[in-house]
């Protein structure tokens, strides 16, 4: 299976909206998630430096500035690498004690809160949220905390979820194929059994693989459906038959009795026998003309399928038909060199070129020509018929394949209407095509045959 | 000639048995397939005209088991299905023909007399063939009428070497176009008696008796007598 077309399958398209529709709502679940985790963080870290700063100034109200030097020097020594930060500087801004360098370039924040970037010792950079604490008009005191700890979270979940989406979109592919070439496969044996049918062998049927699932359902459904069918071209087959019997018999038996009534001396009434029977025969003729497509269309004529020299067939047909021609002062050539080989039934085969044969002369004008020829093409056989007659009428070229169907200039003729719809399921037998044509002077009928390949079932 | 008819439909039975009575015939009837199997055992004939379904032994079964046992009697299988596969599994059986119905009598008797003539000259290799003064060489391959050579197509001189065959027998043109063209399937056409017409121009045209006679409802014979 072709990946192109395993993209265009339904099953394919389905996976591939579902993954969208999946990544969208993925994507907004962690964005939420990230959104609500930092919340709860930053108000972790506001509460911390609230705590703080409140401590810090009781402390300093207990025991003044020194106080509050030796409890802010105890802290950063406590954890030196901690997330705190403490700088008290005077009134020109200028650090006197505390764990940053320098007084810092803030950003302050609408609701009381600065925040500043600072420069770590192994030359990081990391965003502090603080709070200016005045103790005394001379004193200012920053207390904040590196919010290191939200930047690495963040990160974490910008990472997790590029990661998660990417790997969920190649599940999802992944998926998608597998389930669509699952698909696939069993669409493939359905049209590989249908087209099987439709070539004539209506005892295949659809496979079931016994899990019950839509496939199988449908399975069984068409199975149930060429039951049907089957029982039904069974049916026709066997009133064909009767056909065949009830109505040929008769026939047949009126026909040696007319036969039985000839006087043996020429007479009037001998004539009119004469013209009884060949009437009766031509009724037969018809029967067994009607039968045979019947027969050859239903698939239940079983063909002796080898490799026939249609090029001799068409030599042979040519002898034969060349002294029809000579006596109707039609010239008839004939061009199939060599041994062009198609497989099918050498009778049918012979019979359909008789048939074309035949009409060409037919139709033909004394003195006109018709010619026959066999040629290969890059991908076909075409065997055609070309003769000088009156031709057919474009939008009538259908229509002369149908049974009994006789353009009303050739009502004259003798025949029944059935020689190219003979022809026709002669050729459908064989995986052939059957193609009218008209030219200047005439018409061309050609039949053609895919090269090489086996045809009919 | 005897014959046996293996027949179960009694209309078909009667009209073959007539037919052939009417032409002078011995013909004996068996309406199933056990019966038949052992009146053809058991009783000589020159040839034995089988129906394909028979209730009890079909007809290929039949025409096996006289093969298996060497009765090389000619068969002919009559059948109602009359088609090719039908034909070829026919013959496959060890049947000598195969005709379907329904059938013209005169296509029957035909092939009839031309099976039990068949089976009797089989054992002589002719190099020639003559009717009256017509004269065939088959390994010279030259015909003549009298002292006069007549120049005839391959074809035309594979039509007459057939005619002569069955000299005397009418041929259809069914089996004109079997034998002599190797197509199976009934013309529906008047082509064969174009063939006819200009063999009859090359052989009968300048000469006074007439040995090419057309059979009318039936095909062709050729005969010295008319």
């Amino acid at each position: 299976m072709r990946l192109a077309d395993q993209l265009r399958t339904t099953t394919f398209l389905m996976t591939l909206r579902y993954m969208v529709l999946f990544f969208v709502s993925v994507t907004i679940l962690f964005v939420f998630i990230s959104w609500s985790a930092t919340g709860y963080f930053e108000q972790e870290i506001d509460a911390t430096i609230e705590a703080e700063v409140a401590g810090l100034s009781e402390q300093f109200i207990q025991r003044g500035p020194q106080g509050l030097a030796s409890i802010i020097t105890t802290r950063i020594n406590a954890s030196p690498d901690g997330d705190a930060v403490y700088l008290i500087a005077d009134a020109d801004l200028k650090p006197l004690l505390g764990n940053i360098s320098e007084w810092p370039v803030l950003i302050a924040d609408t609701d009381g809160w600065v925040s500043f970037e600072h420069t770590e010792t192994n030359g990081g950079s990391v965003t502090v949220r603080a709070q200016i604490f005045v103790p005394q008009p001379d004193l200012r005191l920053i207390v904040g905390r590196k919010v290191r700890a939200l930047e690495q979270l963040t990160r974490l979940f910008d990472r997790t979820l590029f990661w998660g989406l990417t790997i969920t979109l190649a599940l999802a592919l992944i998926g998608g194929l597998m389930m669509s070439n699952n698909v696939l496969r069993r669409v493939a044996q359905f049209n590989s059994t249908s087209r099987r049918i439709m070539d004539g062998d209506l005892t295949q049927r659809m496979v079931t693989t016994g899990t019950g699932d839509e496939f199988d359902e449908l399975a069984k459904n068409l199975n149930t459906m060429m039951d049907q069918i089957e029982s039904l071209m069974n049916n026709i087959q066997h009133i064909s038959d009767n056909i065949a019997h009830d109505l040929r018999t008769p026939l047949t038996r009126l026909r040696n009795r007319l036969e039985d009534l000839r006087p043996d001396s020429e007479c009037t009434e001998s004539e009119e026998i004469d013209a009884c029977i060949e009437d009766a025969e031509g009724l037969l003729a018809t029967f067994a003309s009607l039968l045979s497509i019947a027969r050859i269309e239903s698939g239940t004529y079983e063909t002796a399928l080898n490799s026939v020299s249609l090029a001799q067939c068409v030599r042979d047909a040519y002898e034969l038909y060349k002294a029809l021609a000579d006596e109707k002062s039609i010239s008839l050539s004939c061009d199939a060199p060599g041994k062009i080989e198609v497989r099918g039934d050498r009778n049918l085969l012979f019979q359909a070129i008789t048939n074309l044969l035949d009409n060409a002369i037919k139709y033909t004008p004394t003195g006109g020509t018709v010619s026959i020829s066999l040629h290969h093409e890059p991908d076909n056989v075409v065997l055609s018929v070309t003769d000088s007659g009156p031709g057919i009428p474009a939008d009538k070229r259908e229509q002369v394949l149908q049974r009994f169907f006789r353009l009303d200039e050739s009502r004259s003729e003798p025949g029944a209407g059935l020689g190219l719809s003979l022809v026709q399921a002669i050729a459908q037998r064989h995986g052939a095509r059957l193609e009218l044509d008209g030219h200047a002077t005439g018409l061309i009928v050609r039949l053609i045959f895919p090269a090489g390949t086996p045809t009919a079932g | 000639m005897r014959l046996l008819l293996i027949e179960d439909d009694n209309s078909v039975a009667d009209f073959i048995v007539r037919g052939f009575k009417e032409a002078g015939h011995t013909i004996d009837h068996a309406d199933n397939g056990k019966d038949g199997l052992f009146m053809a055992t058991t009783e000589s004939y020159d040839a034995l005209i089988i129906d394909r379904m028979l209730p009890g032994v079909d007809g290929l079964s039949i025409t096996r088991t006289l093969r298996a046992s060497d009765d090389n009697t000619p068969v002919l299988i009559l059948s109602a299905l009359g088609q090719v596969d039908d034909r070829v599994k026919g013959l496959q059986a060890g049947g000598d023909d195969y005709l379907v119905k329904p059938f013209a009598f005169s296509e029957l008797e035909a092939r009839i007399e031309a099976l039990s003539r068949r089976s009797q000259g089989k054992t002589e290799t002719e190099t020639t063939l003559s009717i009256a003064d017509l004269h065939m060489d088959l390994l010279s391959r030259e015909v003549w009428r009298g002292e006069q050579v007549i120049v005839l197509q391959p074809r035309d001189f594979q039509l007459l070497e057939y005619l002569l065959r069955h000299k005397g027998q009418v041929v259809t043109r069914t089996m004109l176009l079997e034998n002599v063209w190797d197509y199976h399937f009934d013309p529906q056409t008047n082509v064969i008696d174009v063939h006819i017409s200009r063999l009859r121009a090359k052989i009968d045209k300048e000469f006074d008796t007439q040995l090419i006679h057309t059979v009318r409802g039936a095909g062709y014979k050729i005969d010295a007598t008319g």
